[in-house]
């Protein structure tokens, strides 16, 4: 493109103001990806869910717990391969804003169920014989700086406000990396061994694989049919539908964020539009002349295209630098309360894609404008 | 020999018959041009005169190829350009038109050497052809050693001379000139018609300018006054600056 140096030059014209709107660019850019990777971290609960999995909840509310004997009863419906429990422990380490999920797993068949954590054997079986042995997320154990064989001792506030101490035999990774990896597991019978008696021999949700993920509709019937009318009724559930169940209790935030996003949106689209057009409207003789010379409208709207997409670009891809490095940091202070917020690749494409947008949307009309521009006229504006 | 009477023979360079143009401004028909006639030969050096809002620039727009009259027909070098759709007139006009106008009109953000280069990147030549073309044009306008410049590093006449330079660097068929010297002081406009001359005479030039300055039409070599939408032949310029006085 023989005009990039007139393009260039037009564009440094008035240096405050390209400062100005690349700078509006790539902080509407550091916000979009953000309120993204917040959206995303939401939703991943959603996008990873096994197919394979069911959730059965008791059928007045999460907070019920199920007698544990419902597992043996599940394990024998056709088309169930394993079936583990989990119960939430809810406890605290060392301080409130240390938050991080604890949950009380069946160390005998959370394997089978979940083979996308992955733990050594060799910390496995220690885990398995250890009465008050724990496991960690890798992330989990990073943030804390946890090595096996650490002693973690976490304050319970369900149940009797003692503190437990454990002792960490193994580390868990996720096969990807944006997995789940900052879960804390204890072992259900230490638990139950030490929980008042109310809350013995319970479980608080049953998760089931299933041999097959289309038997997930009959499966899900057949255990809530098994468990109607008698004292604690069941809610059979895929896992995404599960996972959405939390989702949905953000379903604001969502709505949230959605909103911000289009604010930021149509706010960058006026903004940078304005300037396009002010900057137009500035050089009319100029354009009168380029075309007096034989440039042909189209190259017109086009300079004027390649420019306000060049400012999208420079402020776009600013913008996603300040969000590579910002988002860690964001990520790190607010761990626990959401699962990481990654900067995946592909977001990182869809932003540029969406300040490009910006960038010829707001060229658009200006562009048209000039392009539409008679030469007589443009000239007798000196 | 530059004709007004439609006579002109087909030979000639620029042939325009029965030029109209009508503009309507809020319902009301403003008649600018009626019937004007017109023939220049190659080498012609025409000066318009003529009262302010006679239609002076308007008859060079059309001459130009950058508006189309209400009805006539205009024809330059055997191609008739009046029914040229806006595309053709564009690379029409990169071809064949040198625009001079009043104000300088240089792209301020861009050098003297690129405000001239900015026609030929319109065409097929290479770099290198480009910057013999151009730095030619910077020498016929003598600011070889200005060509870094930027035009608000330049004078008036300077500025005024890049727009020449820019005008002929791509060798076009004929310059159009819309008070080329309107804007400077007496020394700098002698320049700039020295140069203009130079043009017509040692380079062939053909050159149609508008002037309010009898003393710069006077360096044509035929003078025309728009008089209610036509042309007329002068009385000679020596009339014209003792009637008119320097403006
Ligand atoms: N786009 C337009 N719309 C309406 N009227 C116009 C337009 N362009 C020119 N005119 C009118 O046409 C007439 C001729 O204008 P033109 O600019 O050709 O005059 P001129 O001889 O060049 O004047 P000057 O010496 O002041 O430059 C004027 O009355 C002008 O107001
Ligand atoms: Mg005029």
């Amino acid at each position: 493109m023989k005009f990039w140096r007139l393009i260039f030059a037009n564009l440094f014209r008035k240096k405050v103001r390209l400062i100005l709107t690349v700078g509006s660019f790539a902080i509407a850019l550091v916000l979009f990806t953000f309120l993204a990777v917040v959206r995303s971290a939401f939703n991943r609960g959603i996008e990873i869910a096994g197919a394979d999995r069911l959730v059965v909840v008791d059928r007045v509310g999460l907070m019920n717990l199920m007698p544990i004997s419902y597992a043996d009863k599940i394990a024998a419906i056709p088309g169930v391969k394993a079936v583990t429990h989990d119960h939430w422990f809810g406890g605290v380490y060392q301080d409130e804003k240390n938050f991080f999920p604890q949950f009380v797993i069946d160390a005998e068949n959370h394997r089978k169920v979940y083979p996308e954590f992955m733990v050594p054997d060799g910390q496995w079986n220690n885990f398995a014989k250890d009465r008050q042995g724990a496991i960690a997320g890798a992330k989990l154990a990073e943030r804390f700086h946890w090595k096996v064989g650490d002693r973690i001792p976490i304050k319970t506030t369900l149940y009797g406000g003692a503190t437990w101490e454990f002792n960490l035999d193994g580390i868990y990774h996720t096969e990807k990396p944006d997995g789940d990896q900052g879960q804390f597991w204890l072992q259900w019978k230490y638990f139950d061994e030490n929980v008042p008696s109310v809350i013995k021999s319970t479980a608080g949700w049953y998760i089931i694989k299933l041999n097959n993920p289309d038997d997930a509709a009959r499966v899900a019937k057949a255990i809530d049919e098994k468990f109607a009318n008698s004292p604690h009724e069941t809610k059979t559930e895929t896992e995404s539908a599960f996972a959405g169940y939390f989702a949905k209790q953000f379903g604001n935030i969502q709505f949230l964020i959605m909103t911000i996003g289009g604010v930021v949106f149509f706010t960058l689209l006026l903004v940078t539009g304005n300037t396009m057009a002010i900057s137009v409207r500035e050089r009319t003789s100029e354009l009168g002349v380029l075309k007096a010379i034989g440039l042909t409208d189209r190259s017109v709207l086009f300079l004027v295209l390649a420019e306000s997409l060049a400012i999208a670009f420079f402020g776009g891809v600013l913008g996603l630098a300040l969000a590579l490095v910002m988002i860690p940091g964001i990520s790190g202070a607010i761990t626990g309360l959401l699962p990481p917020l990654l900067l995946s690749k592909p977001m990182l494409s869809f932003g540029l894609g969406f300040a490009l947008f910006v960038g010829a949307a707001s060229g658009l009309l200006p562009g048209i404008g000039a392009m539409r521009m008679r030469v007589v006229n443009a000239l007798r504006r000196v | 020999m530059v004709r007004v009477d439609g006579s002109g023979n087909s030979q000639g360079l620029i042939r325009a018959r029965g030029l109209n143009k009508t503009y309507s401004r809020g319902g009301e028909k403003i008649q600018v041009l009626q019937g004007l006639n017109l023939d220049v030969d190659k080498g012609d050096f025409v000066a318009f005169m003529g009262p302010s809002g006679s239609g002076k620039t308007t008859l060079l727009n059309l001459l130009g190829g950058l508006d189309v009259p209400s009805a006539g027909s205009i024809t330059v070098a055997g191609d008739e350009i009046t029914h040229m759709s806006g595309s053709k007139l564009t690379q029409w006009r990169a071809r064949h038109v040198g625009f001079i106008f009043q104000m300088y009109n240089l792209i301020p953000v861009l050098t003297a050497y690129q405000n001239v280069e900015l026609p030929l990147l319109l065409t097929k030549l290479s770099r290198s052809e480009r910057r013999k073309h151009v730095e030619t044009a910077l020498a016929v306008v003598g600011l070889t050693d200005r060509m870094h410049h930027y035009p608000r590093q330049l004078s008036g006449g300077q500025e005024q001379r890049v727009t020449i330079a820019r005008a002929i660097v791509s060798d076009p068929t004929f310059l159009l000139c819309d008070e080329p010297t309107g804007d400077l002081d007496r020394k700098s406009a002698d320049e700039i018609m020295a140069l203009i001359e130079e043009l017509v005479g040692k380079y062939g030039k053909t050159v149609l300018m508008v002037t309010h300055d009898p003393l710069v039409a006077a360096r044509a070599h035929t003078t025309l006054h728009l008089e209610k939408g036509v042309l007329v032949e002068g009385k000679t310029p020596r009339e014209g600056v003792f009637a008119g006085g320097a403006a």
